[in-house]
């Protein structure tokens, strides 16, 4: 870890890769993010309006539990599970490669120092971009809450007036640090075992495994820790 | 000059490199020879400091390399140029990016200096005009040339080369150690390379080094191996039926 958060060789090289990173990790997985969410949204909204059968029980509730089901916890955790399984097995796969076929040795017999130059772009570019992934989950999950409306278990105006209900601005302000922490995690998990693989081929098809396993267990714990410590 | 001294490596229980000791000459090619899994990998890996050895010195031209720090050993290693078995190229860089990656790296040349340097490297291990194009889309033979491109592109003080001619034909192998041979006479390179291709022993070796079981078991010119009475060395020089001749002829 401390190889990886030296000072880097050349800082305009190190911020090329940052931005190539960004655009891998991040605006490649838009499309992903964009789908999911709005399943995720529309899902939610449907079950919910399914259960709150009670006359008693205000119809806008739906819309105010939907927002903050999406907010709170879908967006950043489910999208960070999902991006775990999308980048972690990539980048445990391309380092991987790397180690088992020389490169990274030659990084290091040119005197870069190999574990900063391959994992530290991707970690910043992660944590840069996913808390950005989150916010446009979190948008277009209440969208398609918003557009199952119109199949009839809600009237979209009862929802839209559950989604203004008891703003709370700090729920989305959790929602991104727990997004950065787990985009801390999908690029760090699956760099370290890639860059500790040894073997061939099958041993890099099972540290990209290992990897996505380690990862989506790691997101789950720290789901539970940054709740307890943020929200309680 | 390279000079290794009683080198010691072990992995767990397994002693690979038994008391090593090795001069490499500046503007030679320096050949370590031996079979397989007799420690010459892992020699020439802990001579350039990607293996740290348990016990022994190794200095590069006086500097001594074991007791570096990290840091330290960055500027030796600018000074290294290094030829892998497989070439390690760049598979997500085109040729010249690949090239071009230590002057980036280590550099202050404009753009127009790097992209000279570049062609001037290929020209010299005679590919031109396949700068655009990716490692995977090259052969064999032209990944080692572009491989050897790389490593001569910041004009090294040592070469190190393990195994250049694996997985080569016999045409292609010849034209590889000619070319390495060129350079190092031409940039006057203390080349060490990691064969057990005993055609570019007899082809280009100057002074050769013979590992057997961890240990240094000989050392000489490619004319005293005809003369060694050195059995192993003879076991594994003289292996073919080809070699057998050789030696018979250079005997009549």
């Amino acid at each position: 870890m401390g190889k990886v958060f030296n000072r880097p060789e050349k800082g305009s090289i190190y911020l090329t890769r940052i931005s190539k990173e960004i655009e891998l990790i991040g605006i490649n997985s838009i499309g992903i993010v964009v789908i999911i969410s709005f399943f995720m949204g529309a899902v939610i909204t449907l079950q919910t309006a399914l259960n709150f059968d009670n006359p008693l029980i205000p119809k806008y509730l739906i819309g105010y539990a939907a927002r903050e089901s999406v907010i709170l916890e879908f967006s950043s955790t489910i999208v960070g599970l999902i991006l775990a399984g999308k980048i972690g097995s990539n980048i445990a796969s391309e380092i991987g490669s790397m180690r088992i076929t020389e490169q990274i040795d030659a990084l290091e017999i040119m005197g870069v120092n190999s574990a900063s130059y391959l994992i530290l772009p991707k970690v910043s570019a992660a944590v840069i971009i996913n808390p950005f992934l989150t916010m446009i989950s979190m948008f277009v999950g209440i969208v398609g809450g918003y557009i199952i409306c119109f199949s009839g278990a809600l009237s979209p105006e009862d929802y839209l007036e559950g989604i203004h209900l008891y703003y709370n601005g700090f729920y989305i302000v959790y929602g991104l640090i727990k997004s950065a922490v787990f985009a801390f995690i999908i690029t760090s998990v699956p760099a370290y075992y890639g860059y500790y693989v040894s073997g061939g081929a099958l041993e890099v098809g099972r540290a990209s495994t290992k990897a996505v396993v380690l990862s989506c267990i790691l997101i789950l714990l720290f789901n539970l820790l940054l709740t307890d410590l943020l929200l309680t | 000059m390279i000079e290794a001294t009683n080198i010691n490596k072990s992995f767990n229980d397994n002693h690979v490199l038994k008391d090593v000791t090795v001069f490499f000459e500046k503007g030679k090619i320096n050949q370590i020879i031996g079979q397989s899994g007799m420690g010459k990998t892992v020699l020439l890996k802990s001579l350039v400091g990607l293996h740290e050895v348990d016990t022994g010195q190794i200095n590069f031209d006086g500097r001594n390399f074991t007791a570096m720090s990290f840091m330290e050993r960055k500027e030796i290693r600018k000074e290294i140029g290094m030829v892998f078995q497989g070439g390690a190229l760049f598979d997500s860089l085109t040729i010249q990016e690949n090239i071009k990656f230590p002057m980036d790296m280590f550099t202050n040349w404009s753009e127009e200096e790097k992209l000279d340097r570049v062609n001037f490297c290929l020209s010299k291990v005679n590919i031109p005009d396949t700068n655009k194009l990716f490692p995977s889309e090259l052969s064999g033979g032209m990944q080692k040339r572009a491989a050897i491109a790389r490593a001569i592109s910041l004009n090294p003080r040592y070469l190190f080369c393990d195994e250049p001619n694996s997985g080569l034909d016999p045409i292609t192998a010849l034209i590889i150690d000619n070319l390495i041979r060129e350079i190092t006479i031409e940039f006057n390179i203390t080349t060490v390379i990691n064969t057990h291709d005993m055609n570019s022993v007899m082809e280009i070796g100057d002074k050769i080094i013979f590992i057997y079981q961890g240990y240094k078991w000989w050392e000489g010119n490619k004319n005293d191996i005809f003369t060694s009475d050195n059995k192993e060395l003879n076991d594994f020089v003289f292996a073919s039926e080809l070699f057998k001749k050789v030696r018979d002829n250079h005997h009549k």
